[in-house]
């Protein structure tokens, strides 16, 4: 899909000219759906497929790529191409078909177990190629489709099915490793903050180049809870904060308003109720600056609130650019290939 | 000719001669200027390139020995010769690693500068091979190979490291002069390669060699190979790789598909890789994978949107493509996979020729999941089976295995060249049409003959649907876990490969209709095809049947196998065809096995045969 030459600013996608012509229930497959009821993935397809809808994108122009997991059965689900993959092998698909198929839109679904440990090598060369498609990172942190094994998102301690003691694993935060291999885009929602996420995911698209998004995604049978303490409505303005583009970091319920400021090289939380401090003194949220992003990666509860929303963005040429261009220059200075020269080289001789 | 030749000049049909050094001595360059000096002369000739893993193993370590030999010919060859009957060896380590393969009488030039007390320690010889007997009974010439290429480069101001590295076209020099071949190409190639002041001091070096020969008393004679009878036609040399990498354009090409290659370096399979990089205004994309799951998987996504993938790789990379080979086959995509294969198991011998991955190529995936396998006979034949690699794909909708080795990738041989015109165009199952109008899109909805699926590419409107690993319904191409289901789509994805034997070659053996039959496949087939040539010129009843089809087998294999009373298979292998063929068609085929990292003899093959004949026959 052709993109705008600049990447949008924050997550406000532009005002489409054309009205989207499809509806979300033009991108439901007739296929049953056979998740768990109650699972967090339900909200992210229909989240996904209202997007497709509102971007407008033509079913045919979109391919959903995925790997192996409960959240890789999701190209089934969608009424466009897809490909169900094999265990962590996604990356290395859709890069195949985006090389070769360019002006496609593809979606790649993938877990924390699909991305991070048996796909981890193909995940982080995707992102340091900058192959142009959507990555959507389910993190439940736990193995779902094997009935509840702890994952390399899973926190130290978990007791799982395969470690009936804790287990002694540290675990991968994505938004950090997608940020040290290189990703251009890195986004994070959750399946339950419904608006976020479609914004999310639609700056994931406009976005050219590897669009990073993790979504905390929860697990009702095998780690149900998760992110409640982060994500449940009672709790989340004061445990999550929504970053803007432009705008102060500020979160907190109504009555107990806080920000995020930098003093001394560090973020701190400041209290915006006392009257010591106003939204002036935090600091506003730059997609564009790395060392922010850095930061803004390591913001771990209990002493901050997790940043939700686009933490950064920058541009790179995409990988299958440059891919593509070398055929055209190749072209352009050695004239389409001609099989006869080929095949005759540059030293041949005849027998008569 | 460099001067006029003042000694006795012997005709001969055919000579072998082998070039043997340091890793760092350019032994392979050597080796290669005089193969393509030679094929330019219009000799057919066969080469086998011979080299460490290591990139530059320890100097003068018997590790770190290079080796080429080649043999030319005024005759249809097949090899590279059993037996050279000159050596060339740069130092002691070249010498003892290769005086084993010399022919009785053999002549070697050797280095003699090489042979101080610390070359001897390097090559762990207790004493001089040169004195100590070891070279009793050959012609040993002497040359101070490394001093006198320093006093033809002199005037150059090469430094003395730089000095000694002109060495290998001294030793050029030489055996042009004894094989009175010409200097222009090299000459050319030289002034191409190199920058002044070394184009100077190897042009000098190589002339300085010749001038030596020419002299020196120990060589009495010289010897012309005439050029061979060749077909009529135009010809060049082409290593297995290139010839593999320029079918596989050339099939593509003709089936108007753009090439994505996905591949990850490994030995010997990374020059496809470098060839095929070159040729991206042939429509050519290639993609160096971070590994060779991802280089298959790649290829997949590849075909998936419409160009066809391929994927090269050797031994050890194809175990790792496994699962995506499984893949490939459930979603029924056309694929080229190619294992240039080496000494195994594990790392094994990485630069060495073996034919032990024919179990993993037909069986070696998980549940029932056949591929097509194809196999090539000559470096020149590469060609041909990377285009049938393509058609095969096309046709039946799925992943196709090409079987190469190590001795056909980096051997060479004069390559008659086809004429593009009359190459055929290849077909492709790619459609834009709904193949049942008003109702559901069947992408798994079969070719009655072929049983393939039409191949539907992402961006065409109104055929979306989702592929994947899981088990497909038949036409609907759903997920499916029906039991009745599954076997039914397990005997159509077996019968779809089956299929293809009624579009390959009948098997046709060469020689008498009964005796004994010598069944071989890939790079053996020189050696046996010469094998069979002598016995039957000696008057015993013999044959020889060449597979290039490994899966599906020719259909009337069977019969042809039946036609011989007895049935002998040489394989460097433990016997890994001779035991499908038994399995398949309960014939008392005997494997001749032979696992060293190096082809047949020519003369162990015979000695098979007579062994079957003397006993049985």
């Amino acid at each position: 899909m052709s993109h705008p030459t600049e990447s949008p600013i924050g997550l406000e996608a532009p005002v489409t000219e054309d009205p989207p012509q499809l509806t979300k229930k033009d991108f439901m497959s007739d296929q049953t759906i056979r998740w768990c009821p109650g699972c967090g993935d339900y909200s992210i397809l229909s989240q996904t497929q209202t997007v497709l809808a509102e971007l407008g994108l033509p079913r045919e122009q979109v391919a959903i790529v995925s790997g192996i997991g409960c959240s890789s059965r999701f190209p089934y689900y969608m009424n466009t191409y897809g490909f169900h993959t094999i265990h962590g092998r996604a990356p290395a698909v859709a890069t195949g078909l985006k090389c070769v198929n360019p002006d496609l839109s593809v979606w790649m679904i993938t877990g924390d177990g699909d991305a991070l440990s048996i796909g981890g090598n193909h995940f982080i060369h995707l992102l340091r190629r900058n192959v142009d498609l959507q990555i959507l990172l389910f993190n439940n942190r736990i193995y779902g489709l094997t009935k509840g094994q702890y994952s390399p998102t899973s926190e130290v301690g978990k007791k799982t099915k395969s470690t009936p003691m804790g287990s002694v694993d540290h675990p991968f935060d994505p938004v950090q490793l997608a940020l040290g291999a290189g990703a251009t885009f890195i986004a994070r929602s959750a399946d339950v903050l419904v608006k976020e996420l479609r914004d999310v995911l639609k700056a994931a698209y406009h976005h050219k180049g590897s669009s990073f998004v993790e979504i905390y995604q929860n697990c009702n049978i095998f780690n149900d809870l998760a992110f409640e303490d982060l994500v449940a409505r009672k709790v989340r303005d004061d445990r999550l904060i929504f970053l803007e583009h432009g705008k102060p970091m500020t979160f907190g319920v109504k009555d107990a308003p806080k920000g995020i400021r930098l003093h001394n090289l560090r973020l701190e939380v400041i209290d915006l109720a006392s009257g010591e401090f106003s939204e002036a003194d935090c600091i506003v949220h730059d997609i564009h600056n790395p060392i922010l992003a850095g930061m803004l990666a390591r913001m771990q509860p209990p002493d901050f609130p997790v940043p939700m929303g686009v933490l950064y963005e920058t541009q790179r040429p995409c990988y299958e650019d440059g891919f593509n261009h070398q055929v055209t220059e190749a072209i352009e200075k050695q004239g389409p290939g001609d099989l006869k020269k080929l095949i005759h080289g540059s030293q041949s001789w005849t027998v008569k | 000719m460099e001067g006029v030749s003042q000694k006795p000049v012997e005709q001969r049909t055919s000579v072998t001669i082998c070039f043997a050094g340091d890793s760092g001595d350019g032994m392979q360059v050597t080796g290669s200027q005089f193969t393509s000096t030679s094929a330019l002369a219009g000799n057919d000739l066969a080469t086998l390139p011979d080299f460490p893993a290591e990139i530059r193993a320890p100097a003068g370590t018997r590790a770190g020995v290079s080796g080429f030999q080649i043999q030319i010919s005024s005759e249809d060859i097949f090899t590279p010769g059993d037996a050279p009957e000159v050596l060339i060896a740069m130092n002691p380590a070249a010498l003892v690693t290769n005086l084993g393969r010399l022919r009785p009488a053999g002549t070697v030039i050797v280095n003699i500068d090489k042979f101080t007390q610390a070359d001897l320690d390097k090559a762990d010889l207790k004493s001089n091979p040169l004195e100590d007997g070891t070279v009793d009974g050959y012609l040993v010439i002497p040359v101070k190979l490394s001093t006198l290429t320093k006093d033809a480069v002199a005037p150059f101001g090469l430094g003395a490291k730089e000095s000694d590295r002109c060495k290998n076209f001294f030793a050029l020099g030489i055996a042009y002069w004894l094989y009175n071949r010409d200097f222009e190409y090299t000459r050319n190639y030289i002034r191409a390669k190199f920058k002044e002041p070394y184009l100077s001091a190897n042009l000098a070096a190589m002339q300085a060699g010749w001038n030596y020969a020419l002299t020196m008393e120990l060589l009495q004679r010289s010897f012309a190979v005439a050029p061979a009878k060749l077909t009529p036609g135009t010809y060049r040399n082409i290593t297995g790789n290139e010839a593999l990498a320029i079918g596989l354009v050339t099939g593509t090409q003709k089936a108007g598909l753009r090439l994505f290659f996905g591949s990850y370096p490994i030995t010997p399979a990374s020059d496809i890789l470098h060839s095929l990089s070159r040729y991206k205004n042939y429509n050519v994309t290639t993609f160096q994978a971070e590994d060779e799951i991802a280089a298959a998987c790649s290829a997949i996504g590849a075909s998936y949107g419409g160009a066809l993938g391929i994927t090269a790789t050797s031994g050890p990379g194809l175990a790792l493509k496994g699962e995506a080979l499984g893949l490939a086959v459930m979603t029924e995509l056309p694929l080229v996979v190619i294992d240039v294969q080496r000494g195994g198991p594990s790392t094994g011998l990485p630069t060495k020729t073996e034919q032990a991955d024919l179990n993993i190529a037909v069986f070696g995936r998980n549940g029932e999941c056949p591929m097509p396998v194809i196999a090539a006979s000559t470096p020149s034949d590469c060609f041909d089976i990377a285009f049938e690699a393509v058609r095969l794909a096309l046709r039946f909708m799925g992943p196709v295995m090409v079987l190469t080795d190590g001795y056909l990738a980096n051997g060479s041989e004069p390559w008659l060249l086809p004429d593009v015109d009359s190459i055929p165009s290849i077909p492709t199952r790619r459609t834009t049409e709904h193949n049942n109008p008003g109702g559901q899109l069947l992408p798994y909805k079969r070719d009655a003959e072929s049983l393939a699926r039409p191949w539907i590419l992402p961006g065409t409107p109104g055929l979306e649907h989702r592929i994947g690993g899981l088990e497909k319904a038949e036409n609907t191409g759903n997920v499916s876990y029906d039991p009745l289901n599954h076997e039914r789509m397990i005997h159509l994805r077996q019968q779809k490969v089956a299929a293809l034997a009624d579009v390959i070659p009948l098997a046709e053996a060469y020689g008498d209709d009964h005796g004994v039959l010598v069944v071989g496949w890939g790079s053996t087939f020189g050696s046996i095809r010469q094998a069979v040539l002598s016995a039957r010129a000696d008057g015993k009843a013999v044959a020889h049947l060449h597979l290039r089809h490994l899966n599906p087998f020719p259909k009337n294999l069977g019969e042809v196998l039946r036609r011989y009373e007895r049935v002998i298979v040489p394989e460097m292998n433990l016997g890994q065809l001779s035991r499908m063929l038994r399995a398949d068609f309960l014939v008392d085929a005997r494997p001749l096995t032979k696992v060293q990292g190096q082809p047949f003899k020519i003369s162990e093959i015979r000695a098979a045969i007579d062994d079957v004949v003397a006993k049985e026959g």
